[in-house]
């Protein structure tokens, strides 16, 4: 009974998954399809040619780039700006903390329509043109609470008789935050910009908000869905998939190792 | 004194940014909902009401008919969420993080590709329908895109990943002494399950909760990719009154009273389990 | 996920920060309270003002084009030529689906006075264009420099009521809004509105959502000539609607053309061109008997361009019947310039097997030449001012969200 209850959940687990990878599993292979109309959806045999002619579009190529650039520079800008948060956080007792740990439950916890919606408002009723700087300021927005909210986690975590016994030998506040403290918190930055720069890779809701006429790739996708979406964008999402699987399986490998040295 | 200082200043440009990019808009928005105009004659601040309660009227169905597929697939998302994270949590041993990590494969492809893709997979003559239809299975007029259920199933398949981790991190931290302790004392599988376990694991269902049904409700892609005629959901008439009809006032009032309404949701919610032991737990 | 509790415990616990917070969001209103200007109605430009416009500026070698999707080449050939005549580079976009939402795009920072990022675009007649022609969003088109529209275009699609004179816009290219069936499933002619509403079809109709092309088809249903409607027509075109609604899969923007192909819609409104550029082989267009739309996509400067000029030699480009030919094989939609047919005869006569039928099939069909007959069935869009603008708004918008 208990065997056989156990092997029911572990073949539940397993069609779950195989449901969660269903549509993935579609994607990567019509973009193997040999499709020769407008509309990619009848499997009309094998081939690489789409993985040849991947930047052949020119705008959807553009829309990669714009992508990937705006994800890289608000992963940067967030993983900073948010681990300072996330260690103000962890780390001290301040007068509006409670304050800042609601604005951060707020900032994670609003719809993202809200917030696209109330960028947009904002734009509007101040004249800004949107394009790459609104789309930009706004992921840094959304990533802040995300990245601080992993940082902070991590620095709770954390003995702080290390820091004090640096302290202690006589370094300084900035080595001993360089050498002992950064290193140690380290893990948790690297998955809060992890983090943050999928989110931002991904991001649809906020971006179509506040984009005006720049295409970032998961616009492009959508405004291709209208006509036929070509298989260059499975390819992409291909990918973007095969790349983001790699880095997320050399952190668990890298974690086991560490764990087991 | 410089100590005293450090956090502030630590907290300083982030805080900075949020109040610009997130406080602020959400001011602005509300201003703008109490505006009236037009593009051409512009719009001015009149403390114009009625766009919250002609919103309301008119687009009233939207938001029941939203927060309605919200729980839906919230519910759903427990439902189909909790015996996998179960399983990982007790009984896949030291692969845990393998299966863990294939439950979270879907945040690896756009959410719109993901949607996308489930289009192309239930299309009316696709790969599955047009297959069965063939085989005369099915009726020709068969269809699931456009339905409820298409709706749906799109809402929890993109956000269940946000319900397995939070419950499986519940389950995970689930001392196995106290499963033991249960045992010694007699009691029986499901009581140890219902006794101890669920109990332990519905923080974790909390913020699964939270981290779904917000969303899920206020979603707009799903429903406009999914959906049909009869699946129209509030962010889709928001969508449309920013975009479609420049009819800024009204859009931000539904915005906001959306808003609104998830929060009045979560509290109530909140309220209903018995916010302290819930919420004190979840913080451990 | 667990680093998210604590933030839920205290966020939902600490209801003083809260109100701290509102206190500072009142704060925040009684400065942002002070409303968006609006720009008053611009209608007549004078020759001085085009004058005054063009003076001074000078051409840059690069252009910025907002376009639909499927409106150019896919190898973009005609943008090639237009480069090495020229020398001006054209970064080309195909970004706009619904004219709606392209205007909810551009309107904020043209109103500003500040760049949309494009120095020419492609709208359709109707509400939008209307709009952007009275805010002053649009340039005036200097058209001396325009001498290829005035040698080739049909003198019927000058000087149009939707923009007199062609001050503002010249045609890129018309199109016809009937219907496309998909001929794997629908096994009968598909001749009239009516089918539409067939119950027999219930649950694979397609309709658009676009309140003015929707709004068109309910008028001709109920039999009343868009162009001559009145506010109760709109009423009982709408009630009309209405009726099919239950019987509609969805409304759709342009996306009904990939339903369509693939069978999950057998019959929908449609826009004649996109039938034969984007469709697959075995969707059908008609013009309906009740009458079909007939629209205009107008190439226009906005008013903020960084390089008009240049955009004012490509549209002039553009009017080359050579040029036009080899544009119009590939949109199929009703080319401006009559003289590109006789280049579309030679290219049919050169090509070879499939593209040969093709090209062939382009000459002779009344989608891209349309009939005498064929255009008697045709109406536009009905005009509208800022007045009834908002009561037809009222009245068609609500039906597609099913309110």
């Amino acid at each position: 009974m208990k065997l056989l209850k156990g092997r029911l959940l572990h073949a539940y687990t397993l069609l779950l998954v195989a449901w969660l990878v269903l549509p993935i599993a579609v994607m990567i292979a019509f973009g193997f399809n040999d499709t020769s109309s407008k509309q990619n959806f009848v499997w009309e045999g094998f081939t690489f040619e789409w993985y040849a002619r991947l930047f052949e579009k020119e705008d959807l190529t553009r829309a990669l780039v714009n992508s990937l650039l705006i994800a890289l520079l608000s992963t940067v800008v967030t993983t900073v700006i948010g681990t300072m948060v996330g260690l103000a956080l962890g780390r001290f007792r301040f007068r509006g903390q409670g304050t800042s740990n609601f604005v951060l439950f707020a900032a994670i916890s609003t719809p993202e329509l809200v917030m696209g919606s109330s960028l947009l408002a904002m734009f509007v009723q101040l004249n800004t043109p949107r394009g790459f700087v609104t789309i930009l300021l706004a992921h840094v927005m959304f990533s802040i609470a995300f990245v601080a909210v992993t940082v902070r986690a991590r620095v709770v975590g954390l003995d702080p008789s290390l820091e004090e016994a640096a302290a202690d030998l006589g370094a300084s506040g900035w080595t001993t935050f360089r050498l002992v403290t950064l290193p140690m918190i380290m893990p948790g930055v690297m998955a809060g910009a992890m983090l943050a720069f999928a989110l931002s890779v991904d991001d649809f809701v906020i971006t179509n908000f506040t984009s005006g006429s720049t295409v970032t790739f998961p616009l492009w996708v959508w405004s291709s869905t209208r006509t036929g979406t070509p298989p260059q964008v499975n390819v992409m999402g291909t990918l973007i998939f095969a790349v983001g699987v790699l880095v997320a399986l050399y952190n668990l490998w890298s974690a086991r190792r560490r764990r087991t040295t | 004194m410089r100590r005293r200082l450090t956090p502030y200043l630590l907290i300083l440009p982030g805080g900075l940014w949020l109040t610009a990019f997130f406080a602020v808009p959400l001011i602005m928005m509300l201003s703008f909902s109490l505006m009236e105009g037009n593009l051409i004659d512009g719009f001015a601040f009149t403390f114009h009401w009625q766009n919250y309660t002609e919103g309301l009227s008119t687009y009233g169905d939207k938001f029941v008919r939203s927060l309605w597929y919200g729980l839906l697939a919230t519910v759903a998302c427990i439902l189909i969420a909790y015996p996998a994270a179960y399983w990982i949590a007790f009984k896949a041993g030291r692969n845990k993080s393998t299966y863990l990590f294939l439950l979270l494969l879907p945040f690896f492809v756009s959410f719109i590709l993901r949607t996308v893709s489930w289009k192309f997979v239930l299309a009316d003559d696709g790969i599955f329908l047009g297959t069965f239809k063939d085989w005369g299975l099915l009726n020709e007029d068969f269809h699931v895109l456009g339905t409820t259920f298409a709706v749906v199933a799109g809402l929890a398949y993109n956000f269940l990943p946000f319900m397995v981790l939070p419950i499986y991190v519940a389950l995970e931290r689930v001392d196995a002494r106290l499963l033991e302790a249960a045992r010694d004392l007699y009691a029986s599988r499901v009581q140890t399950f219902l006794r101890v376990v669920l109990p332990l694991s519905l923080p974790g269902v909390f913020a699964g909760v939270v981290m779904t049904f917000i969303p899920a409700s206020a979603d707009y892609v799903n429903a406009d990719v999914l959906g049909g005629s009869g699946n129209v959901m509030i962010g889709n008439v928001i969508y449309l009154e920013y975009f479609n009809n420049s009819n800024y006032p009204t859009a931000s009032a539904l915005s906001f009273t959306l808003m609104g309404a998830l929060l009045v949701g979560i509290f109530l919610y909140a309220r209903l389990l018995g916010t302290k032991d819930v919420l004190e737990a979840a913080g451990r | 996920m667990n680093e998210i509790n604590p933030l839920l415990r205290r966020g939902l616990t600490q209801r003083r920060d809260f109100l701290k917070l509102m206190g500072l969001g009142v704060v925040g209103m009684a400065a942002a309270a002070c409303g968006v200007e609006g720009q008053g109605g611009k209608q007549n430009v004078t020759q001085s003002e085009v004058e005054k416009y063009w003076a001074g500026k000078a051409k840059n070698g690069r252009l910025n084009w907002a376009n639909w999707v499927g409106y150019m080449e896919d190898d973009r050939a005609t943008l090639k030529g237009f480069t090495a005549k020229t020398g001006i580079e054209v970064t080309y976009k195909e970004v706009i689906n619904e004219n709606a939402e392209w205007f909810g795009k551009i309107d904020a920072p043209l109103r500003a006075g500040q760049s949309i990022g494009f120095d020419m675009m492609v709208m359709t007649n109707g509400l939008q264009l209307e709009q952007a022609r009275q805010l002053g969003y649009l340039v005036p088109l200097d058209h001396s420099k325009l001498p290829n529209f005035a040698a080739n275009v049909d003198p019927a699609l000058k000087d149009p009521s939707y923009d007199p004179g062609n001050t503002f816009t010249v045609p890129y290219t018309s199109g016809i809004t009937g219907i496309a069936y998909n001929t794997k499933y629908v096994k009968e002619p598909i001749t009239k509105w009516a089918d539409l509403l067939n119950p027999k079809y219930k649950g694979k109709i397609g309709m658009m959502g676009d309140s003015q092309e929707l709004g068109n088809v309910g008028l001709f249903l109920i039999g009343v000539d868009p162009e001559k409607s009145t506010p109760d027509d709109w009423r009982k075109a709408a009630d009309k609607l209405r009726e099919q609604r239950p019987l509609v899969r969805k409304y759709y923007t342009q996306d009904y053309i990939e339903a369509v192909t693939k069978g999950d819609v057998w019959i929908t409104m449609a826009w004649s061109g996109d039938v034969f550029s984007l469709a697959g082989p075995e969707v059908r267009f008609a013009i309906p008997e009740e009458g079909g739309t007939l629209w205009t996509d107008n190439l226009c400067i906005p008013s903020t361009a960084e390089n008009p000029v240049d955009a004012l030699e490509l549209m002039n480009y553009l009017y080359d019947p050579r040029v036009n030919a080899t544009l119009t094989e590939f949109i199929n939609y009703i080319t401006p310039v009559p003289s590109a047919k006789g280049f579309i005869v030679e290219d049919a006569a050169a090509a070879k097997g499939e593209d040969k039928e093709l090209l062939e099939s382009l000459v002779t069909s009344p989608l891209v030449f349309p009939t005498a007959a064929d255009m008697a069935k045709l109406r536009r869009y009905r005009t509208l001012t800022q007045e009834e603008k908002e009561i037809y708004q009222s009245v068609f918008t609500p039906v597609p969200q099913g309110s």
